[in-house]
């Protein structure tokens, strides 16, 4: 076993856990958080985004221990007192799911294709979510609810 | 699914990291961004007792030009290589490369070091380090030693590298005046790996083309260099009939794999044509 410690959404927490725990295994059987979901074995659907030290990650595709010491953001810690994040809003407003599985990992993802490229083209953000795979929406209205939520965090008005 | 139960290290500096290769043998194995290694262990295709991270080593994350040199360490992610300026305006094919690897995620955690290391069939920075001459740095309990990149890629995910060894950084050249260089890209569309992909280096002289490099990744089982059309390139005025020339004289010399995304004669097909892509945008970079 092995001790680490990690900040999830702002609250520290010590662990022992084994070595070949998954830090998608953490976040969701240790820690409860159960909104970082998971969609595959092969790394390649994207529905177990996380941040982690501000950039995301594949959580199944990093060990825990490897998050030792890390300030980890899940989709828990997006609201804020009650307040959805333009993001959440942004996927409510424009239909942006429909089973709601892929989402949390959607939203992560988008968070950082938003802090790269805070104005981007709907062409840049089908390319910055190449890493989600949807199985309902067809994206269209997922990059909309990005297009939203890009929109109101530059405090424009958002987009119809 | 779960990897295998492991012993875990994560070193701080290289030569920890050499000392626990010693210690542990054929039964460990260095993990890096483990965007390769990490689905291998958890489809149990690999089962290692011991894991040494050195995704800690903060040595070996540097990014630094020397003189003519760029010196890129082994765990520098695509990220921060596709995004450093010395990269971008020292070797923009390189950026390039690494910035349409996979998605975003994998670019954040993916390693230079790890892909070169791995030496997938399909991975796309082989062809980059061929065509550029790259110098590949390893560090090993004898001390340091550098692999040509003509050296680098034996067999299918067979590489120079002794078992013992760390790879720590790879020498890349600052491209000057007069010379270009692009990787052109049939990418898988779902896991975006190349089905082939073909990087060209070309210096021109006056108005003729002095030198030409050519890497080929993707079509067969090992990332291969193209010296027939390299060959019929050097020495021409390197105008559209003799990239044509060159182009129809790749594909030489692999050993083509064909599976469910292409077949070999496809593959060989693209060959040619993303060698044409590929020296088209080098010779329209080394003009510019
Ligand atoms: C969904 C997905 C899409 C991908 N798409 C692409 C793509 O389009 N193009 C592409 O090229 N790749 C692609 N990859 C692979 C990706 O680039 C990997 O990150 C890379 O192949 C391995 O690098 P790593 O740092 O993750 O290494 P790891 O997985 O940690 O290690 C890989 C191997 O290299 C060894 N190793 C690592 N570092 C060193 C070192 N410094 N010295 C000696 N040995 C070392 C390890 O022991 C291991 O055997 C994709 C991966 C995924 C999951
Ligand atoms: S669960 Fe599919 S990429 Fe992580
Ligand atoms: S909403 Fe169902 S998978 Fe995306």
């Amino acid at each position: 076993m092995a001790t680490i410690t990690v900040t999830v959404n702002g609250k520290s927490y010590t662990s022992e856990v084994e070595p070949r725990t998954l830090l998608v295994h953490y976040l969701r059987e240790h820690l409860n958080l159960t909104g970082t979901h998971i969609g595959c074995d092969t790394s390649q659907c994207g529905a177990c985004v996380v941040l982690v030290d501000g950039v995301s990650v594949k959580s199944c595709t990093m060990l825990a221990v490897q998050a030792d010491g890390a300030n980890v953001l899940t989709i828990e810690g997006l609201a804020q007192n009650g307040q959805l994040h333009p993001l959440q809003e942004g996927f409510w407003e424009c239909h942006g799911l429909q089973c709601g599985y892929c989402t949390p990992g959607m939203i992560m993802a988008a968070y950082d294709l938003l802090q790269q490229n805070p104005e981007p083209t709907d062409e840049e953000v089908r390319h910055g979510l190449e890493g989600n795979l949807c199985r309902c929406t067809g994206y269209h209205n997922i990059v909309r609810a990005v297009q939203y939520a890009a929109a109101k965090m530059r405090s424009e008005e958002v987009p119809a | 699914m779960i990897p295998a139960p492991f012993q875990y290290f994560a070193p701080k500096t290289v030569n920890e990291a050499i000392g626990l290769l010693q210690q542990h043998g054929d039964d460990a194995k260095l993990l890096a961004g483990g965007h390769s290694l990490l689905p291998a262990l958890k489809l149990r295709l690999a089962q290692p007792a011991v894991l040494i991270d050195i995704s800690r080593v903060a040595e070996l994350k540097s990014i630094t030009s020397e003189g003519d040199r760029l010196v890129i360490g082994a765990g520098a992610t695509y990220r921060e290589i596709a995004t450093n300026e010395a990269v971008r305006s020292g070797c923009l094919v390189l950026a390039e490369c690494v910035g349409q690897i996979g998605d975003i995620q994998v670019r954040n955690r993916g390693t230079i070091g790890g892909s070169l290391a791995h030496a997938d069939p399909a991975a796309d920075l082989p062809a980059v380090v061929l065509a550029l001459g790259a110098t590949i740095n390893v560090m090993g309990p004898n001390g340091a030693r550098s692999i040509a990149a003509d050296d680098m890629f034996v067999a299918m995910m067979t590489t120079a590298i002794s078992p013992g060894e760390v790879m720590t950084s790879v020498t890349f050249p600052i491209l000057g005046k007069g010379e270009g260089a692009a990787y052109a890209k049939l990418r898988q569309p779902a896991s975006r790996y190349a089905i082939v992909g073909v990087a060209a280096y070309v210096k021109l002289d006056g108005g003729t083309v002095a030198a030409c490099r050519i890497g080929v990744t993707g079509a067969g089982a090992v990332a291969v260099r193209q010296p027939a059309a390299e060959a019929a390139l050097v020495g021409t005025s390197g105008d559209d009939a003799a990239v044509a020339a060159a182009a129809n004289a790749a594909g030489d010399g692999i050993d083509y794999l064909g599976d469910i995304h292409a077949s070999a004669e496809y593959r060989q097909a693209m060959v040619k044509v993303y060698t044409r892509r590929a020296l088209t945008e080098a010779l329209r970079r080394a003009r510019a």
